[in-house]
């Protein structure tokens, strides 16, 4: 079993906090989390966060609702009751195929749509009733924090790293116990 | 950081901090509603519910209650869909098109705006679901297993392309405003000091924390929905086009329409955020993040659409002659100088000339100036709409046909109530929702906001 400390970094501004991370970083120290009220850009690689996949997700949904609408208008229009509309036949789905391309597109926005949102909102646990986040409630107003989970060794240097960077505050939040992994 | 040139004027004036923006925009949210606001409100509900009750009305007895006849059988019922939805199409223009062409100034009015399309795609509902004379069979529209053969829709016709197109935009804007709202509830939720509040905000934020992994999906979901709602919005006017063009009307059958339509709704759009903006900046003294520049950049949008339109609206008339089909010419030569003239001259007069004066810059600097002329183009572009379809159904193929239009005072009601229902909503939402997208806007601050960059032009000096 390792006790680990949680220590909370405050900074009043992005570059401060950019450049601790850096910092904590290149003294091969991990950062758990860093929380802001407005996104950080290039925060990504350097702690550590891979690129997101979610427009891959998007493009899947996408393509799935291209299917399902090609496959609902053959199914209805060509298959289960072609109608002759004024002068229109549908006997096959090739000939009909322009006027079905509006429904087509729309319906690969709509899925790509709200198949990617949805997976958002599940993948971040953003749901009606989900318990707030961020451990400290400045962080959506005017304060961005580094969230740390550390040794003892490793809380002093960080300690140091944050305070030398010029942390606003840091706060030490009481221990946590991490079960050991087999 | 984004450096950004000083040349460029400043988008927050005056020496903000990232507390002074959410105080800011928090004001109206915790304030007390001020006395203009109550006033508005009440004008609105009633005209609301005059609405409500023309809308019953309606139901009760059936569309034989409005002007709509043998001959003119769209008349104020479509023109409304089509005004409403084309000034949906601004807010999604704003927050998607804007923002893949990294426009910084779309920050300070996405929300608004886009709070505003999803109102005015709702009043837009409301005459498709009625047009169709028995609104409770409006799920038929929808192609789902009855008991009828199945018989299904026709899959050929643009009326139902547009029930796919307008149900697909309204759901996806909802869903990308909602997404941009909850970083901002969150900021709400971690404010307010009254229990009621703080529960209701925190539902509504979906326990958002601002963690950088959450961020980096919601800049990527916002570019790909982005991404997604851009063709979307060009889209849906086209296909509501379509509804005219696909037909075999004189006036109506024109491969220009779907062109015309996107920038006549992008227009009038524009014209209706600068109408609303104007007065949340005054009523929620939200100068500072709405600024005169702002205020310019949406003229100048609008002296563009306005020119397109402008341009289209001759190349109807030049492709009208040079056709050389008989009754082709007539229908433009009846809009123009037929029993209903006045209201295509209202049309020109609003929509070609009116938004030409931005070529001023003291106009399209004036915000009074501004205020009057978004509300003329607005009324210009409900004659638009009028003049494509009454007085062109007034006088179609066959002379034994013809006919007048009267509006009756079901329909006129109807419309009114639509502006109140819009104007109800948008009030509670102000009072209600973060009026600017405040998370965005403080990404600005260092690069655009005005102390942010005296600072940084000294710092070069010396």
């Amino acid at each position: 079993m390792a006790t680990k400390q949680i220590i909370h970094g405050i900074f009043g501004d992005e570059e401060p906090l950019l450049d601790a991370c850096k910092q904590l970083r290149a003294s091969g120290i991990r950062i758990k989390e860093v929380f802001s009220p407005f996104p950080i850009h290039g925060i990504d690689p350097i702690i550590g966060v891979p690129r997101t996949r979610i427009a891959i997700c998007a493009f899947i949904y996408g393509i799935t609702g291209m299917a399902l609408a090609t496959l609902m208008m053959w199914y209805m229009m060509v298959h289960d009751w072609p109608n002759d509309i004024g002068g229109k036949p549908n006997w096959t789905y090739y000939m009909n195929v322009p006027a079905f391309i509006p429904i087509t597109f729309e319906s690969t926005v709509f899925c790509a749509a709200h198949g990617m949102s949805l997976t958002y909102l599940l993948r971040c646990w953003l749901v009606p009733g989900a318990k707030a986040k961020n451990p400290d409630p400045r962080t959506t107003d005017d304060k961005f924090m580094i969230y740390l989970e550390l040794n003892d060794e490793q809380s002093k240097k960080a300690d140091e790293i944050l305070r030398s960077t010029g942390a606003e505050e840091v706060n030490y939040k009481g221990t946590i116990t991490i079960e050991p992994k087999y | 950081m984004h450096a950004e040139s000083q040349i460029r004027e400043p988008l927050i004036i005056g020496n903000k901090t990232y507390r002074n923006i959410t105080d800011d925009i928090i004001a109206p949210i915790e304030g007390k509603a001020s006395r203009t606001w109550y006033i508005l409100f009440t004008i609105a509900s009633l005209a609301f519910m005059w609405g409500i009750g023309c809308l019953s009305y309606t139901i009760g007895v059936g569309i034989g209650a409005w002007g709509s006849n043998n001959g003119v059988d769209w008349a104020w019922d479509i023109t409304n869909f089509v005004w409403w939805i084309g000034i949906g199409h601004a807010g999604t223009l704003i927050s998607a098109v804007l923002l893949l062409f990294r426009q910084k100034w779309r920050m300070a009015i996405n929300r608004s705006a886009e709070a505003m399309t999803i109102f005015a795609v709702l009043c837009a509902a409301i005459f498709v679901t009625l047009h169709t004379g028995r609104p409770w069979l409006d799920y038929m529209l929808f192609p789902l297993p009855n008991q009828f053969g199945s018989l299904w829709p026709n899959f050929n016709s643009p009326l139902l392309w547009d029930v796919f197109a307008v149900s697909t935009y309204a759901t996806v804007s909802i869903v990308f405003w909602y997404i941009g709202l909850i970083p901002d509830f969150a900021m709400i939720r971690d404010r307010v000091v009254k229990p009621r509040m703080k529960k209701a905000y925190a539902l509504l934020s979906f326990g958002w924390g601002g963690s950088a992994r959450h961020w980096s999906r919601f800049e990527e979901v916002s570019l790909v929905l982005a991404g997604l709602s851009t063709p979307l919005v060009f889209s849906v006017h086209s296909i509501v086009s379509f509804d005219f063009a696909t037909s075999v009307v004189p006036g109506w059958h024109t491969t220009i329409f779907p062109p015309y339509f996107v920038s006549g709704a992008v227009f009038s759009g524009f014209a209706m955020v600068l109408t609303l903006m104007l007065i949340v900046r005054k009523v929620y003294s939200l100068e500072a993040y709405l600024t005169v520049k702002h205020v310019e950049y949406m003229n100048i949008v609008i002296i563009t659409t306005g020119s397109i339109v402008g341009v289209a609206y001759l190349t109807e008339l030049f492709v009208a002659w040079y056709s050389g089909v008989e009754w082709e010419q007539y229908a433009f030569l009846n809009r123009a100088t037929g029993p209903l003239a006045w209201s295509y001259w209202a049309m020109m007069t609003c929509n070609v000339i009116s938004p030409q004066l931005f070529w001023f810059k003291k106009i399209r600097t004036s915000l009074v100036a501004t205020f009057i002329l978004s509300i003329v183009v607005n009324i210009g572009m409900w004659f638009e709409r009028f003049v494509i379809i009454v007085p062109t159904l007034c006088r179609t193929y066959l002379p034994s046909t013809w006919n007048t239009y009267t509006p009756s005072f079901i329909d006129v009601g109807i419309f009114v109530g639509t502006i109140g229902m819009f104007f109800v909503l948008f009030l509670l939402y102000s009072r209600t929702f973060p009026v600017i997208a405040q998370a965005e806007l403080k990404t600005i601050l260092k690069a655009s906001g005005e102390a942010q960059k005296k600072a940084a032009a000294e710092h070069a000096h010396h």
